[in-house]
């Protein structure tokens, strides 16, 4: 049985409108990872406990995995492929250069997280990174290095001359 | 004497092998036979376990065999291989391949892939150089002494000649392979100049952009996805189930019941459901109704009742050194202390999953982010029958495995289900099936007693470990040992061991069994130091000191681990008030790991502030990788001491992140490393600085606020970690 519960809905994902079915409690995650291929959102709790599911509504970091698919029509979606797909922000830049994941899964999340605090702080205390970054579990325990690459990548913006 | 590991057969012998292939490149490769025969494949094709291959445009493709979990191997492999061969390691491609027989152990576990590489990428590496800088000397018929490598060019001082590797490849190709035995291979930090460097991951890029990667990445063209249900009481088999109901579900494409086997590390009885999408195959769960067959009821409460009685009893004696009853009746002091930790979880943050693919011909197709692929192919092979040879296996990045994925149900779950579809399949567990279907560290009761003479040096020692077992054996994860220190280092010494009936799956976990009785030892030996009114580092030292018998791990390097970390902390100092400093030892994985911690009491709370280790692995090869294996080390120890699972009527209470939550950023201590870059053969990193975390970490707790932590998590001493 097919097609019975599904709504359609357009998202604006990544700069690109993408019109789908959808079930009507379908969380924007397995939109994004089941109709879509875009597999950098993971999932981690399906609860919004972890973040690994991160990625940024209208600029602001959500979790993709308690948001319904078809409440985001109209909305601004970027997720880690579409939100510097050449590598370059200062947060991909930090990242690297402090080396920051172990086995990886949840750092989509961190940098897309990370990226909206730097937009908004552009000079975070130690405080104000735990505070925005608690919401993103990490396994393999690399937040000293995410506060590192933080800082770092706050300085890359600053010499960039520009918010990050 | 387990200080250095060899390999398991000494008498194999290495062999190069060189080919040119069609595409022009160079392919080296290491063969292990054995003395006394050939490792040859049964149809006579040579078997490497390694290939590098120098390409025309002199690039450099080094194939990674193990499966990457964070563990970084990925990353530092290929750096043994550009250190011997002299190329920029930003002119090395690393390629993962799948499971294949001819690369031989394809592991992440036991911290052996380290060992188990070291020397086939050192002769590779410097056996292809050797060819290359032979075929230039050919060339320029000149000594080959004359000549030197640096940068993927080959320089001849005297007539200032250089030629790229590139231009040589077939002129090596020609050239007589050497004897392995003719090879300088570098083994000392003095050596190196891209060893011990820090170098970023291989795949942060793929990572940073959210390019597939892992496991539950795999995309397939017509691809369903698959949820599992099994019943939560270990060991249920399902009598019925609404399989009809479900089908006519939104989405449904099948939903069946799998009657499975009574292996709790195999198949296992559920019901599968599988859909167009995961979301749907996950929420007609909601409507399926089961009945379950149970057969076993073990609790929490039943274990610590047991315990309990088990712990008046003599138990089994494992190891008996001198007379510790006359010990105990001429010692100036007897000190006696119990302690406890519970069962824990895994909690990888990528829950198990797995794709299968059985294709027509019969051959069935896998992507598997699993530690032990060789044993999920053999896995798969038994309860499938398939033959192992029509099995194919690719290896997926692992979003973290701390040895859960060693055990591979998921697999053979996958491949059970592809092949009553016929369509590629995508098995993804949720996190309360991660949570509730996972082998568990097993809990564990230690009961300590020790009889010091009037210099306060440890003559008796006598310890009773009630552990789980089936059939008078330990389970996964559960035995101990009876060579583990303290037994060689007090004349008198007992090890007892009582064993409670258990039908719970249990399994390796980080460092199986170090990671939780090092915390009971350490501690201990704490309230002795404390007893004899000794300072904790002295009363180490000391036991570290002498041996009665073969000691039972290296003395010097042991201490001299505990020396540094204690230097760079400052051992000695006062910390001022509400502070404290803690300290542990260990010895697991052919590492050497000490830390000293320092904590802070905040109220009914404690932040532990910084941790300082000294770690002695031999040469590190990749800076980053080896600091960021100590540094989680170090906070998956924090967090799992706050961390238990428990079993009520066969089935575990907890299920997601609200009742098992991680150690979030904040609650993290600064953590220095300080590296011993001895001349040992280097070891892995991945298991040896977690052992010694967690009591370094309760002793300073213990320095800081009076409450010795005697059972884990804290929370039963009424302690929480503050941001």
């Amino acid at each position: 049985m097919r097609g019975r519960n599904m709504n359609q809905v357009t998202l604006n994902i990544n700069g690109q409108a993408h019109t789908l079915d959808v079930p009507a409690d379908m969380p924007l995650l397995w939109a994004l990872r089941d109709k879509l291929n875009l597999v950098g959102s993971k999932y981690g709790c399906g609860v919004g406990l972890c973040g690994s599911c991160t990625v940024l509504v209208n600029g602001v970091p959500m979790q993709s995995c308690t948001l319904s698919a078809i409440s985001l029509a109209g909305k601004e979606i970027t997720t880690i492929e579409g939100f510097a797909p050449n590598n370059d922000h200062p947060v991909q830049i930090a990242w690297n250069d402090e080396d920051v994941p172990q086995c990886g899964y949840c750092q989509g999340g961190q940098i897309l997280t990370a990226a909206a605090l730097l937009e908004r702080n552009p000079n975070p205390s130690d405080a104000d990174i735990d505070d925005a970054m608690s919401g993103v579990l990490c396994r393999c325990g690399t937040y000293p290095r995410i506060r590192k690459a933080i800082k770092l990548a706050a300085k890359v913006a600053a010499e960039k001359g520009g918010a990050a | 004497m387990n200080a250095t590991r060899q390999h398991p057969d000494l008498n194999r012998r290495a062999f190069l092998k060189v080919s040119l292939l069609a595409s022009g490149a160079l392919a080296i490769g290491v063969h292990w036979a054995s003395a006394s025969g050939t490792d040859q494949l049964p149809d006579g094709t040579w078997a490497p376990n390694l290939y590098v291959r120098i390409n025309r445009d002199g690039t450099v493709t080094i194939l990674s065999k193990n499966p990457e979990a964070g563990q970084g191997v990925k990353t530092a492999f290929p750096m043994v291989v550009a250190e011997c061969l002299e190329v920029d390691w930003n002119d090395i491609n690393v390629e993962q391949v799948p499971l294949d027989d001819r690369y031989g152990r394809q592991v992440v576990g036991g911290s052996y892939g380290t060992p188990d590489g070291w020397d086939d990428l050192r002769i590779a590496g410097t056996g292809a150089l050797y060819l290359l800088q032979a075929a230039a000397a050919n060339q320029w018929a000149v000594p080959v002494s004359e000549c030197s490598a640096k940068s993927g060019v080959i320089h001849h001082k005297g007539s200032n000649r250089s030629v790229p590797y590139k231009e040589l490849l077939d002129g090596a190709a020609a050239l007589p392979v050497p004897e392995v035995s003719e090879l300088k291979l570098k083994s000392r930090p003095e050596d190196f100049t891209l060893l011990g460097t820090f170098v970023p991951g291989v795949d942060n890029r793929r990572i940073f952009t959210g390019q597939p990667l892992y496991g539950c990445d795999t995309r397939l063209e017509g691809m369903l996805y698959a949820v599992f249900e099994k019943c939560p009481n270990f060991g249920g088999k399902v009598l019925s189930a609404n399989v009809a109901q479900i089908r006519e579900l939104p989405g449904i494409t099948h939903a069946f019941v799998v009657d499975g086997t009574s292996d709790l590390t195999g198949l296992m009885p559920g019901v599968a459901i599988v859909a167009e999408t995961w979301w749907q195959a996950n929420t007609a769960r909601d409507q399926l109704q089961v009945n379950w067959q149970t057969s076993q009821s073990d609790s929490t409460a039943d274990y610590d009742r047991q315990a309990k009685a088990l712990a008046t009893g003599p138990g089994e004696t494992l190891r008996a050194d001198g007379d510790v009853e006359s010990a105990f009746d001429s010692a100036a002091k007897i000190i006696q202390a119990s302690y406890y930790y519970p069962f824990v979880s895994h909690a990888n943050l990528e829950p198990q999953n797995c794709t299968a693919l059985f294709h027509e011909s019969g051959k069935m197709e896998l992507w598997a982010p699993s530690q032990n692929p060789k044993s999920g192919r053999a896995l798969v092979a038994e309860v499938l029958e398939i033959p192992e040879d029509r099995i194919h296996v690719n290896l997926t990045r692992i979003g973290g495995g701390f040895g859960r994925r060693l055990r591979n149900d998921f697999m053979v779950e996958a491949a059970w289900i592809a092949r009553i579809v016929r369509r590629p399949v995508q098995l993804q567990w949720t996190r309360e099936d991660d949570m509730r279907h996972d082998f568990y560290r097993p809990a564990g009761w230690h009961h300590f007693k020790a009889g010091i003479d009037d210099r306060g040096r440890m003559t008796g020692f006598d310890h009773h470990f009630i552990t789980f077992g089936k059939d008078g054996r330990p389970v996964s994860g559960a035995g101990l040992s009876p060579g583990h220190y303290p037994a060689g280092l007090v004349p008198n010494f007992r090890l007892r061991q009582s064993l409670i009936d258990s039908h719970v799956p249990t399994g390796p976990w980080r460092s199986p069994g170090h990671s939780a009785y090092c915390f009971a030892y350490q501690s201990f030996f704490d309230e002795v130091a404390l007893a004899a009114e000794r300072d904790p580092l002295e009363f180490r030292l000391d036991l570290l000191s002498r041996s009665f018998g073969e000691p039972p791990i290296d003395l010097e390097r042991s201490s001299a681990t505990l020396r540094i970390a204690a230097e760079k902390a400052g051992w000695g100092r006062d910390p001022g008030p509400n502070r404290g400093l803690g300290m542990a030892f260990h010895f697991d994985h052919g590492g050497f790991v000490s830390h000293v911690a320092e904590v802070v009491a905040m109220g009914s709370g404690i932040k532990v502030e910084k941790v300082w280790s000294g770690i002695d692995v031999g040469p590190v090869l990749n800076l980053s990788g080896a600091r960021n294996q100590v540094e989680g080390c170090v906070i998956d120890a924090l967090s799992t001491a706050q961390q238990e699972i428990t079993f009520a009527d066969g089935a575990v209470e907890q299920s997601n992140f609200y009742d098992y939550d991680l150690l979030r950023i904040g609650q993290d201590p600064e953590i220095e490393c300080h590296f011993i870059q001895s001349d040992h053969s280097p070891t892995g990193l991945g298991e040896p600085p977690i052992a010694p975390a967690t009591p370094a970490i309760t002793n300073a707790i213990f320095a800081a606020t009076g409450t010795r932590i005697r059972e884990l998590p804290f929370g039963r001493a009424g302690i929480s970690v503050q941001v």
